[in-house]
């Protein structure tokens, strides 16, 4: 196979600390980086559309609650209304006028210190309370965006966003708004392939394995949970906005309801507590399982001749959410992070597996 | 502003009788965590399951309530312990985060699941629950007897579970969850005392399915009971059968009295905000719960 260790010799320490021990990973980035960033000129409208920008969006939602989940080890079962609120803010703020840089800057800090404020309940609270009140936070937040006019717009109520602007210039293309949503995937990406690397990420690795221990040997849990927070909580937000003006162009309270919340904890578990990888993944599966199976069964009832009803077709999603989420938590439970790393240490010594062993 | 004193009480009083509603659902919670220290997020599901299954069989098998009730009963004991056995016991010693994130799992599954079994084409049929009077005047105060009904047969099983925990069998789950391997190194089948546990919370779901769903209907929105159940056995402490019931009363009171009263004002939907502002404040102040029992953490 051409994904190997066999040849690879590292002659100096520099080498075996490199970022890409192995050239093939390496090239396997820039090779998916060319695809990402040329995918515009040669995949068709409706996929770039409907395919590659929610995933790409979606990836970058589920990346930020990573941080928060994955990293510090924070249950959050209200991410949507995170997104909400950013969302909202930042439609307000360009609404009033505001340049859409820092619109979308100010629905990231909205969502952060509104996020932080719930994230208090943290400092008091972990594991089932933390998630009941995270929880509880959704239902607010819903309630607000759908009986304050003043934010919703009345109930059944959309807002239409403004056109979207870099440095004055109107981003009115597919294309320009494809960029605005793949910049912003793309630094929270690095954020976080980085912070693993640095004390940050250690402290909240370790608040993550036990607070308490952390504590004990000097690192500040509450202060660093609260810091997954606002960062969490800021990215959310942003993406949030990024949602609403590259892909919906429109806000409406169903667009970040609690069943989106829960597909994002979905996307999360599948793909892989902790790993980067592992979001894009989740991300993509997903979003394409449900849409897959459900052409899957309406071919298969058409061929066979069964009758489905609508109504059946129509639960096919939670029923492939709950049961991903169950099937990975017991038999996978690093997701699917963890079976890429499965395959690629197995192809790494191909043929010599049981050298491993 | 004058009162009106009768419109008080009814709101008060219904209020009251759903709020013991609540607490049923909520019991099923309590259940589980007193005996095996997991919150179940799938209580929700599991009693619109148990709303579904006595649909099927008082509705299209044609049965007669007395006869359709036991045998729901019986179906739902096994699937409890059907959950237990195939999905929760794998967890065993797992972080609680994977453990509450597979329940929650388990009521999207449900919630996808039973629906789509029992497919109705968007109807929601009410299970027939023959009373002799839909309501019932108390000067001029009107009762539902559903849900004086409903309220009725929760006060019934908080007695049952007071009890329980008395028994024999209740003191092993309590052992149980206190804690599980000195439990087991005093002989004690762990597994076996934590299956009844889901089996009864199972029941009680079967119970309170069949109550809301004779209220309200049976389709999908049944498991969204989940959350005013989290709510009550929140407030209650979640270890607590005497604060389940209790922190039922008050959300359902206080729930009724909000919706009478401020619905007009703000344009509905104020129960939820109750509901979410109740979750939010106990954890906040009290987490606890009014009455349950303050965990001391160890390293």
């Amino acid at each position: 196979m051409f994904y190997r260790q066999a040849g690879i010799r590292h002659t100096s320490y520099e080498q075996t600390k490199s970022l890409y021990p192995i050239a093939f990973d390496k090239w396997l980035l820039i090779i998916l980086l060319l695809i990402a960033v040329t995918a515009p000129y040669w995949m068709s409208g409706l996929y770039l559309n409907s395919y590659m920008l929610p995933w790409i969006i979606w990836s970058t939602a589920a990346l930020s609650l990573n941080l928060l989940m994955g990293f510090a080890g924070q249950i959050h079962l209200g991410y949507g209304a995170v997104m909400a609120i950013g969302a909202y803010a930042s439609v307000h703020a360009a609404q009033a006028g505001v340049p859409f840089e820092f619109a979308l800057i100010l629905g990231g800090v909205t969502a952060m210190l509104i996020g932080v404020g719930f994230g208090f309940t943290a400092l008091r609270v972990k594991g089932l309370y933390l998630a009941i009140s995270t929880l509880a936070v959704q239902y607010l937040v819903d309630w607000v965006v759908s009986h304050v006019p003043a934010i919703g717009g009345g109930t059944q109520a959309t807002l239409q966003t403004p056109t979207p602007s870099i440095l004055s210039f109107d981003i009115t293309t597919e294309v320009g708004r494809y960029y605005i949503a793949f910049a912003w995937c793309v630094f929270v990406t690095i954020f976080l392939l980085n912070v693993k690397r640095t004390g940050l990420g250690r402290a909240l690795i370790a608040v993550r394995e036990k607070d308490y221990a952390a504590s004990v040997i000097g690192v500040n849990s509450y202060h660093y949970k609260l810091v997954a927070f606002a960062v969490s909580s800021f990215f959310g937000g942003v993406t949030g906005a990024i949602l609403a003006f590259t892909y919906f162009g429109a806000v409406t309270p169903e667009q970040y309801s609690i069943d989106v919340s829960i597909q994002i904890l979905a996307m999360v578990v599948v793909g892989g507590l902790g790993s980067i990888l592992g979001s894009f993944f989740g991300a993509g599966f997903i979003l394409l399982a449900p849409i897959f199976l459900s052409n899957i069964v309406t071919g298969l009832a058409e061929s066979y001749d069964f009758g489905v009803s609508r109504g059946v077709i129509s639960h096919i999603p939670l029923i492939l959410y709950g049961g991903l989420i169950m099937g990975f938590l017991l038999f996978e439970p690093l997701g699917l992070a963890k079976i890429y790393d499965n395959v690629r240490k197995y192809l790494l010594v191909w043929p010599f597996g049981f050298s491993r062993r | 502003m004058d009162l009106d004193w009768w419109f008080i009480g009814e709101l008060v009083i219904n209020g009251a009788n759903a709020g013991l509603m609540y607490s049923l659902v909520a019991l099923g919670i309590v259940m589980i965590y007193k005996a095996s220290g997991v919150a179940n997020l799938a209580q929700g599901a599991l009693v619109m399951t148990g709303g579904y299954v006595v649909l099927a069989l008082a509705h299209d098998a044609g049965m007669p309530m007395w006869l359709a009730m036991p045998i729901a009963i019986v179906i739902l004991f096994f699937l409890g312990v059907g959950i237990e056995r195939v999905v929760l016991r794998r967890m065993a010693g797992q972080p609680l985060i994977m453990i509450i994130m597979l329940t929650l799992g388990l009521d999207i599954f449900l919630r996808g699941v039973v629906p789509a079994v029992w497919d109705r084409g968007g109807e929601s049929p009410v299970i027939p629950i023959k009373l002799p009077t839909d309501a019932i005047f108390v000067g001029d105060i009107l009762i539902n007897t559903s849900y004086l009904l409903g309220g009725g047969v929760a006060l019934i099983l908080v007695v049952f579970f007071v009890w329980f925990f008395k028994t024999r069998l209740g003191i092993v789950s309590r052992a149980v969850s206190d804690d599980p391997v000195a439990a087991w190194s005093v002989g004690i089948s762990v597994e076996r005392s934590i299956a009844l546990s889901w089996g009864l919370a199972a029941v009680v779901s079967a119970i309170a399915g069949a109550l809301w769903g004779s209220i309200q209907g049976v389709d999908w929105t049944l498991s969204l009971l989940l959350l005013k159940a989290i709510a009550v056995a929140i407030l209650g402490g979640l270890d607590s059968i005497i604060g389940a019931i209790i922190a039922g009363l008050l959300l359902g009171i206080t729930e009724n009295l909000a919706a009478g009263f401020l619905d007009e004002i703000v344009g509905g939907g104020t129960k939820e905000l109750v509901v979410a502002s109740v979750i939010l404040l106990t954890i906040l102040i009290r987490p606890h719960g009014l009455f349950g029992r303050e965990d001391i953490e160890r390293i």
